[in-house]
Parts: structure tokens; C-alpha cells; sequence
């Protein structure tokens, strides 16, 4: 149990998303940084599907109502009570009565905290993520108590756990990210392939803008709306690319020159604005399952 | 014509114009795919239809396989009746109505604009942009209408709307680009219900004018 003292940036509660309503045109949300999100729950002995919470660019500090054991994963962040540091990507024990804060440093935009039980959020068409632009999913206030499930084990045998994370992913600001050619690839030349890109300052959880050499394509008809997935990379009418992220729509009008796939997401996910500096590089999708499914062995 | 959309999804391009016919075989094949191993969720669109599948046990070439079965008795399937709702719609009476410049624009009477509005029928083509937000054809080429040169920040749920050969109706309190000709007080979208939406991709559509 833990109440919340402050915070700022973006907080939300998220788990493996909302599934089964896309042709309806609800967007699965879920975490930004998937690999991230499923450690954190690891770490503390919770299923893949717990809820946990998601700390986008700002800072966050609660008071342990209770013993608890906590973790907190993804980049860019640091942890701490009045005494110590605690690393990212382990487990580790809270007394009743500490004050502890998650604050952001650079290196990256996204947190997860997941407590041993799991938080104990409605679920809203089968998922407890929030998509707060249809209003969906429950908001975190300062001063809220929030609960937690039973936890799966004697928390003392959950604390100080570590997850190896160099072993499965380098996060970095200068990383290549690997994508899937998309349906529209043709309709553009090889700018996208052989040019750095930055994340601009207009990011959020539906979309990452691109800022980076124009993107030119001399095919005149617009393009029918049809589905999409987190990672599509659309092409606006400027020719600049925007990559579709967790909150993405279901469907979109822009051509989609290709796809990120879904091993690199968490990179792009932690890709700062302004500093970070992206190489994009076409793979296979048989590669890229290959990659995926080595992930999926943690 | 089977493309892949990122490394768990793929696209299956039927046509490439918004047509009635193709639509149709949109949802029909969307139909036999439902329940299939191997196949978690699918996002029907104009023309295409999108197959979110499991990458974890399924290839992208045992996917193709799979629906290349069912395309062949698509071919010999028989349509399936759509369901058929009908909407009462208070026309010029929304927060923010364009009828008039709709009307004007198009040199006819706010009148005929709600007549040729409400007389046909409209299949409900996809959904998308936000939860349960149907867009839905073919619109009177009496009515086509570009969309605002700047989006409204703010439209109320239940504004119905033209766009295009399109026509709409706003689930949800949301920014939106297309003209508001009305106004219905129909909940498209609660996710609190049992039955969270009102309509399903395919079904069809038909304006009742309220006093």
C-alpha cells in the first residue's frame, strides 16, 4: 500500500494493454518500454499481466503505508529514500513509514514501478492501462492510497533480486533501431535509411515525432485509412516521420514507410528528445521474430 | 497484396478505392477469420483488413497461408445480413454546427441538406481515430465537403458529421476536422456497459430527422 506524496510528468497505471477492441478503434496502451514493464513485475514475483506504474518524464514520491517489496526498471531514472540509491532493475525492501522517490535523470523518458502483489486497479474492457484521452482507465492524485494484491511469496524471499538487463538490451542515445519495410515503402527513396533522426520536443504516448532530413515522395494520391500497430512510422504531408507509440490510433491516413519492431521499441521508447541520435535499419521479419522470441526467454 | 506491418501484424490489401463492394468482402473475410488459432485480433479499414497475429508460435508465412485458405471460400460465401440501426439526429442543432455553411457552400436549402442526408442508408466502412467512431459511406456527392482548414480543439459527443464522401458521428467529447451537420444523443461508446458499443464495423446506418 502506497500513498502518493507528489509527483509530476506523466504517471499512469498500465498492463499488457487492452486486447480484442481495435476494430472498434480503442488503441491497446500498455507500457511504452514493454521489456521494462515485464522485469519490473518479474523482479517481484508477479505474472506478466500485473498492473504496474508507468513514470513518463517527471518525478515521482509516495509513503509505504506497509512493508512492501518494490522495483523499479527502464532508464533514465533514480531511486531513492532519505539514505540510500537504489538500482534500477533489482527488487528491494520498503519499511512501513519510508518516503521513497523515483526521480528522473537523464539517459532515458520511462520508469516502471512494480510492488510484489501487483496494484489493484478496475479493469476497463478486460485491462487496468489507462488511455486518458478517451478518459479511460483510473487517474493517480496526490494523496491517494493505492492498493496492492497478495504478493506471491514471503516478501523478505522477493526483496534483492537482480535482473541482468546489459545481457538483453544496450539502451542508448545513439542507437540503430531495427524495422520491418512498410506496406508504402515504396513510395520513398532511401532518405529514412541514410539519415540520423532525433526524437523532437512534440512526444507523447501516442506518438514520437521525428525531427531530421525531409522525407520526400512523389506519389500524388492520398492514402485509404487502414490499421496500425505501436511502432508504425507514418509520413505526414511534410515529410516527417512520426512513429506510432502505445496510445497510437488503431488506424491512420499517412503512408507508412515501415514499422519498428517490436525487440527495439523499448530503445525508441528511452530515445531523449533533442540529444538522442537514431539510425533506422531494415531487417526481415523473420529476423526480427527471432529477435523478439530471444527476448520473450528472460 | 499480404504485407507485413511490423513483425506481428500483417495487411491484406482487397482494393485500393472506397467502394461498397470491396468493403464488403472486408468484413466478410474479417468474419471467417474470427476464432482462428494463431490470429489474436483483426482491424477491418475500407479496403484492407489489418491481422494483429501471435509472432511468438506463428510465422508470417504460416499467417498467409491461413488466410489465403479462407479467402478461397470467401469466394463462395454468401453475404450475411448486416445489423441496421437507426439514429434520430436533431440537424443545426449541435454546439458548433456547420449546416449552414455546408448549405450555402453547396448552393442548396439547410433543408435538402438534411433530406439528402437522411435518405439513404450507410455502411458502417471501419472504426477508428478514437473508440467507437464509425466512418461510414458513401455520402451524396450533393454533400461532399473538404474538411476544416483547422481542426475544432473540442467537439461534442454525439456531433454527426461530413467529411469527404464520408459521414460520422463523435463517440466521445474529442478534437476533430469534420463539418457538424447535428446532433444525437445515442451513447455510441460506455465502456462501463456490458455491450460498450453501440455499433460494429460492417453494420448499417440510417439518419432519422428529429423535430
Amino acid at each position: 500500500m502506497l500513498k502518493v506524496i507528489d509527483f509530476s510528468g506523466l504517471i499512469s497505471f498500465q498492463d499488457l494493454g487492452r486486447k480484442g477492441f481495435q476494430s472498434f478503434g480503442v488503441p491497446v496502451s500498455g507500457a511504452m518500454d514493454w521489456f521494462a514493464q515485464r522485469v519490473a513485475n518479474e523482479l517481484v514475483g508477479n505474472s506478466k499481466d500485473a498492473t504496474v506504474i508507468e513514470i513518463g518524464l517527471g518525478d515521482i514520491t509516495f509513503r509505504a503505508k506497509r512493508d512492501c517489496v518494490l522495483a523499479v526498471t527502464g532508464a533514465g531514472f533514480e531511486v531513492q529514500n532519505y539514505v540510500w540509491t537504489f538500482p534500477l532493475w533489482t527488487s528491494f525492501y520498503v519499511r512501513a513509514g519510508w518516503h521513497v522517490q523515483i526521480k528522473k535523470i537523464s539517459g532515458g523518458n520511462w520508469a516502471y514501478l512494480a510492488i510484489a502483489g501487483g496494484f489493484d486497479v478496475p479493469q476497463v474492457l478486460g485491462s487496468s492501462s489507462s488511455y486518458s484521452r478517451a478518459g479511460i482507465g483510473s487517474p493517480i492524485h496526490v494523496g491517494d492510497v493505492l492498493q496492492n494484491g497478495k504478493p506471491n511469496g514471503e516478501l523478505t524471499k522477493l526483496a534483492a533480486r537482480d535482473f541482468p538487463v546489459q545481457k538483453f538490451i544496450q539502451y542508448s542515445q545513439t542507437p540503430t533501431i531495427d524495422v520491418i519495410a512498410g506496406p508504402q515503402r515504396e513510395r520513398f527513396d532511401n532518405t529514412f535509411f541514410e539519415n540520423e533522426y532525433t526524437l523532437s520536443k512534440s512526444f507523447d504516448r501516442m506518438g514520437y515525432r521525428l525531427e531530421g532530413k525531409e522525407i520526400e515522395s512523389n506519389y500524388k494520391s492520398e492514402l485509404i485509412s487502414e490499421g496500425m500497430t505501436m511502432g508504425s512510422i507514418q509520413i505526414t504531408n511534410q515529410g516527417q516521420p512520426i512513429v506510432m507509440m502505445a496510445d497510437s490510433p488503431t488506424t491512420g491516413g499517412y503512408p507508412k514507410i515501415a514499422n519498428v519492431i517490436r525487440a527495439d521499441l523499448p530503445l525508441l521508447a528511452q530515445c531523449e528528445s533533442r540529444t538522442s541520435k537514431i539510425q533506422f535499419r531494415e531487417i526481415s521479419v523473420n529476423e526480427a521474430q527471432d529477435k523478439y522470441r530471444r527476448m520473450m526467454k528472460t | 497484396m499480404f504485407k507485413p506491418l511490423g513483425d506481428s501484424a500483417l495487411l491484406i490489401e482487397l482494393g485500393n478505392k472506397i467502394d461498397s463492394v470491396i468493403n464488403q468482402r472486408v468484413h466478410s473475410l474479417n468474419a471467417l477469420l474470427q476464432n482462428t488459432n494463431g490470429i489474436l485480433e483483426t482491424v477491418p479499414a475500407y479496403c484492407t483488413l489489418l491481422i494483429h497475429y501471435d509472432s511468438l508460435n506463428f510465422s508470417f508465412h504460416q499467417i498467409k497461408t491461413l488466410v489465403e485458405e479462407k479467402m478461397n471460400q470467401l469466394n463462395k460465401m454468401n453475404q450475411e445480413t448486416a445489423r441496421r440501426h437507426e439514429v434520430k439526429v436533431r440537424y443545426g442543432n449541435a454546439s458548433n454546427s456547420d449546416i449552414e455553411i455546408v448549405a450555402s457552400s453547396k448552393n442548396i436549402s439547410v433543408a435538402d441538406v438534411i433530406q439528402i442526408h437522411s435518405e439513404k442508408e450507410y455502411r458502417i466502412y471501419m472504426m477508428g481515430f478514437t473508440p467507437g467512431f464509425p466512418y461510414m459511406g458513401i455520402l451524396d456527392e450533393r454533400l461532399e465537403m473538404p474538411r476544416l482548414q483547422t481542426p475544432r480543439t473540442l467537439v461534442q459527443a454525439g456531433s454527426v458529421a461530413i467529411a469527404g464522401s464520408q459521414t460520422g458521428i463523435y463517440p466521445l467529447d474529442s478534437p476533430g476536422g469534420w463539418n457538424i451537420i447535428g446532433w444525437t444523443q445515442l451513447k455510441l461508446f460506455d465502456p462501463e456497459s456490458e455491450t460498450p458499443f453501440l455499433f460494429s464495423p460492417g453494420d448499417v446506418v440510417k439518419f432519422i430527422p428529429e423535430e
